[in-house]
């Protein structure tokens, strides 16, 4: 090919430990400009970490990355130039109003005084928070914070931003709300590479996704093309007794997402149509004698972990990766 | 929207951010975060005043100093109140450093020493806020001074630098501390250190094995100089003690500020 397209963000080998423990172990992942990209794992992962490497905040201890067409080492201080980092925790002063935060963030990203007033109104207006912008922000809703700290993260225009765990926390109203910010300033032309535990925030956000686990990428894709190696949804099936649980569960074999033998429950992958549903509850019940109660789930994080790695997802706060240091 | 946010990249004039402008802007920071915090307004105003008048009206009767004990027990006041305001600025440094704004800081590219100093700069005007308020009421209750312009001119400078240094160890401690409460611990450290000194009693009435100690510790001068100067009286070498004293703390204050700063964040 004789074009190359420009990366956003190229790294190889990335490593970090903490206290001997590997953190990250050898991460290697492309972002080309102008796309969404996932780091989709559980509390531990390394997905944090990773963050807080490429936004410089962390020196790596092997590996190298390029953000921006910028070495996070050597040229950090051209990075921070070109990036915005939103945290998972509101970086947010709470006594100041939210045009004081975003002025003061102006006032730093080198804006003339006037220039950060200009472009505190613009956000503010943007992000829904024209009314708001005279209050302090410790009277703000934890959606209106969010929105601000993203916004408080556009105010030097990066063409680069990163976005750790976004919606964690917030209600479903203030997550689509997000969702909505976060596609529309993607059809802006910004790069954004996001963590997040939910397969579906993944889904509906990113053009890739790739699946990190203990400190290592564990798979890597588009979302239709993950999904279709993980159960886009599963079908719980509630048996009436042990003994349907003991006998559905040893005809089903391999097939069997989930058991739990104490609540007589195992589930197995569906699309989710009538159709499909229909079809499987008469392939395991034909004498409608076994199967009490059936419902549908969204896969999980957690169906991921079980479909690509076999085992489940490592237990949150196993590894905990500190926010700051 | 997409004239908004687009990649419409700013000048490079203006993207590179300027030590000064953000140590601008961080001190506006800090003084706006300060004049909200009510309680931390209160206790580094309100203090010093009750600090004074207890010593005026519940010691001051019961010590022989050779003057109004309100003349003398003035510098020792303002130096306990710097002790007391500073520790609310290292437990305000040491906030910031265990909170997301200090990422946005870092990946913004601003430096520890604009951050640092916003915390310093406000430090100081909230004391100086309090010297004035001391000075006034210490007026009205019967503080005299026989000094003239340069007395006063002297004893501010010992005083602001003696603030100045201090606020920026509190910002060490500040930096240092594993947690806001951490930080908090130093007051007490601050606060013992003008006891022991002559602030609040002649030296000579204190236990002879205390009497090295008080005598020679940084308070000590700072206090001499500002009550030689107010009162007129001769100070010797005092204040050059008190300067050297300050210039040393606040040295050492900022280099190791400025090395821990980096270390805590990388």
């Amino acid at each position: 090919m004789s074009v190359s397209l420009p990366l956003a963000i190229e790294a190889t080998g990335l490593t970090k430990f903490y206290g001997g423990v590997r953190v990250l172990d050898g991460v290697d992942l492309t972002v080309p400009a102008g796309s969404v990209f996932a780091l989709l794992g559980p509390n531990g992962a390394g997905k944090t970490t990773m963050v807080r490497m490429l936004a410089t905040l962390l020196r790596p201890d092997a590996g190298t990355a390029r953000v921006a067409g910028f070495d996070i080492v050597r040229d950090r201080h051209r990075v921070r130039r070109s990036i915005s980092l939103t945290g998972q925790d509101v970086a947010v002063d709470e006594l100041q109003t939210g045009r004081e935060n975003l002025q003061m963030v102006g006032r730093l990203a080198g804006l003339s005084r006037a220039q950060s007033r200009l472009r505190a109104d613009q956000l503010l207006e943007r992000f829904d928070l024209a009314d708001a912008g005279r209050r302090r922000t410790s009277t703000y809703s934890g959606g209106m914070r969010r929105r601000l700290d993203l916004a408080a993260g556009l105010v030097g225009r990066p063409a680069v931003i990163f976005l750790d765990e976004p919606t964690t926390g917030l209600d479903p109203r203030s997550r689509q709300d997000m969702w909505q910010v976060i596609t529309e300033l993607v059809r802006t032309g910004v790069s954004v590479l996001l963590t997040t535990q939910y397969l579906e925030e993944a889904d509906a956000l990113a053009d890739t996704i790739a699946v990190i686990n203990g400190g290592t990428i564990v798979a890597l894709g588009a979302p239709a093309a993950l999904k279709k190696q993980v159960a886009d949804q599963r079908l719980e099936l509630i048996m009436v007794d042990q003994a349907a649980f003991s006998r559905v569960r040893s005809e089903l074999g391999a097939r069997v997402l989930t058991a739990e033998e104490a609540k007589s429950t195992v589930s197995v992958a569906t699309d989710g149509s009538s159709g499909h549903v229909r079809r499987l509850l008469d392939d395991i019940d034909p004498t409608w004698q076994l199967v009490g109660h059936f419902a549908v789930h969204e896969a999980t994080l957690d169906d991921v972990f079980l479909a690509l790695t076999g085992r489940p997802a490592s237990i949150a706060g196993e590894t905990k990766e500190p926010s700051h240091v | 929207m997409s004239d908004l946010i687009v990649a419409d990249r700013l000048p490079e004039t203006v993207s590179g951010p300027n030590i000064f402008a953000a140590a601008a802007s961080m001190v506006g920071r800090s003084v706006r975060l300060s004049r909200r915090n009510i309680e931390v307004l209160l206790v580094s105003l309100m203090l010093p005043v009750i600090l004074m008048l207890m010593f005026v009206y519940l010691f001051g009767g019961a010590i022989e100093t050779g003057t109004a004990y309100v003349s003398y027990v003035v510098p020792g006041v303002l130096v306990l109140c710097a002790g007391f305001g500073s520790a609310s600025t290292a437990i305000s440094v040491s906030q910031d450093m265990h909170n997301g704004i200090m990422d946005r800081f870092r990946s913004m590219d601003v430096s520890g020493a604009a951050v640092l100093s916003g915390h310093v700069v406000a430090s100081v005007i909230r004391n100086a806020a309090s010297t004035v308020l001391v000075f006034g009421i210490a007026f009205l209750i019967g503080f005299r001074s026989d000094a003239d312009l340069m007395g006063w001119i002297a004893a501010a400078g010992v005083l602001l630098m003696f603030i100045l240094a201090i606020s920026w160890l509190a910002a060490l401690v500040g930096v240092l501390a594993r947690s806001p409460e951490a930080a908090n611990g130093f007051t007490f450290f601050l606060m013992f250190l003008p006891y022991a000194s002559s602030a609040f009693v002649p030296i000579d009435t204190m236990p002879t094995w205390l009497q090295g100690f008080s005598a020679h510790q940084p308070v000590t001068p700072v206090i001499e100089s500002v009550r030689g100067l107010l009162t007129g009286t001769p100070v010797g070498n005092a204040p050059w003690l008190a300067i050297a004293w300050c210039a040393g703390i606040l040295l050492v204050s900022v280099v190791l500020s400025a090395v821990a700063f980096r270390r805590r964040t990388s």
